[in-house]
């Protein structure tokens, strides 16, 4: 029987040498009992806003370590508005100073997790942000 | 005009955010899918449906990349539904055929999907035809299907397909053993992928011999052929003889045939979902939980409990 399911991108732009990070967090999700669409490493913004309208995803989450975060949010936020899907929120994860944060959450990235974080309150999060369960 | 209607508009008209609602809608509701249907399924018909299947780990996913190169090469517009299976402990999935098409990612003319088993009650089959319809009324050429093909329901799902490759490896001796499972019959074309690995005659041979075994009364022999994972060598073999076995099911007029033979699988999917989902909705799931326990301590039999239950199950739609 059709049944709904919360679907995620988990997407890492720029140039980030690993993954281990976003791939936990793909797989709490998974086990959260969501449905997640992981790309590998090294895309683009232009891919990533591709690949959220093809899969209508509900969330987009970005994993960035490289430093570029700023106009990597940026770029993903504005090509969003282009194709008229700014509503999908987007959070983020990785190596980002606290002092880039009031930035990002000025340009629209609802939440960033730091190293250390909890992938119970990523999932919790996600759930409450989507309010679907 | 709802928002429905605006939405079905957009996909039509070539929006992609739509299509990708659209698939959403149909994926997690059939009744949604008896709107949507009626408005689309007039456009639809005129794609080249391929499904690809094989084990776990056998290329399934780098072969398709090498064909939507090809199919955008000469310029047709390509959807893919790629399936992966739900974790039937949690529900969740992690979806990653997409990274071995990345090339394609921003190529506007090419649609991936993807799509997890979800629950074993059949629903998949139905979601994958209505993605399909959905893909095809959006005005793409080809629309390859991608799954693992373990199972009954995954078999359905790609059996329909106008043409059907099934992928497996060498050395694996055991890829045979699955392809014994159900999908050796279903396919049009073989592809012994990785090619370059030792064991590949035998595999083929085995191959060979399973198909002398099966009699296809279409009078099409199915190839097949060598293929190297990401690599043009076989690839452009592979695909010469997709396009050959397509020119073949319209000259034989088996194209027809065999659309007939999917609208049967599919209306047969819609009504068994259909009764499903009533059968819950009268017989609720602790009902359920309480009727078994009474035949594990032996009080009833299956039966009798079907027997009690007729006089409701005849309301059932």
């Amino acid at each position: 029987m059709p049944e709904k399911k919360l679907r995620i991108l988990i997407a890492k732009p720029g140039l980030d040498g690993h993954d281990r990070g976003a791939k936990v967090v793909a797989r709490a999700l998974r086990d959260a009992g969501m449905e997640v669409i992981y790309t590998g490493l090294r895309q683009t913004p232009e891919s990533i806003v591709e690949t959220a309208l093809q899969e209508d995803v509900d969330v987009i989450g970005l994993s960035i370590l490289s430093g570029a975060h700023n106009h990597l949010f940026k770029k993903v936020i504005d090509l969003l508005k282009e194709e008229g899907a700014e509503d999908i929120p987007i959070f983020g994860g990785g190596i980002i100073p606290e002092d880039d944060m009031p930035y990002l959450k000025g340009i629209g990235v609802k939440k960033i997790f730091g190293p250390g974080t909890n992938t119970g309150d990523i999932v919790t999060y996600i759930k409450e942000m989507t309010n679907k369960f | 005009m709802n928002s429905l209607d605006e939405l079905i508009k957009k996909m039509i008209k070539g929006d992609r955010r739509a299509l990708g609602k659209i698939i959403t809608l149909m994926e997690n509701d059939s009744s949604s899918s008896a709107y949507i249907i009626p408005k689309i399924h007039y456009l639809t018909g005129k794609a080249h449906i391929v499904g690809i299947t094989g084990p776990p780990g056998s290329g399934k996913s780098s072969i398709v990349d090498k064909l939507i190169s090809y199919y955008r090469n000469e310029g047709k517009k390509v959807g893919v539904v790629a399936i992966d299976p739900t974790s039937p402990f949690t529900g969740g999935a992690i979806l990653g055929d997409r990274i071995r098409m990345k090339k394609h990612y921003t190529d506007k003319e090419v649609f991936i999907r993807s799509m997890a088993t979800r629950g074993n009650l059949g629903g998949l089959s139905e979601a994958t035809g209505n993605t399909i319809k959905a893909l095809d009324a959006f005005g793409k050429d080809v629309i390859i299907i991608e799954t693992v093909g373990a199972g009954q329901v995954e078999v359905d799902v790609v059996k329909v397909a106008d043409t059907v490759v099934v992928v497996s490896v060498p050395s694996m001796g055991d890829s045979v053993q699955t392809l014994k499972a159900g999908i050796m019959e279903i396919g049009d074309i073989f592809a012994v992928n990785k090619a370059d690995i030792e064991g590949v005659e035998k595999c083929i041979m085995e191959i060979r011999m399973m198909l002398e075994l099966s009699d296809k009364e279409e009078g099409w022999n199915p190839p097949i052929m060598k293929t190297f994972g990401n690599k043009d060598d076989g690839a452009n073999e592979l695909y010469d003889e997709i396009k050959k076995h397509n020119s073949f099911l319209f000259d034989s007029g088996y194209h027809e045939k065999r659309r007939i033979i999917r609208e049967k699988t599919e209306l047969f999917n819609i009504l068994q979902n259909l009764f499903i989902k009533n059968l819950y909705s009268t017989v609720s799931e602790k009902e359920m939980d309480e009727l078994a326990k009474k035949i594990a301590n032996r009080e009833k039999d299956p039966y009798m409990i079907i027997e009690e239950l007729i006089p409701r199950l005849k309301k059932l739609i």
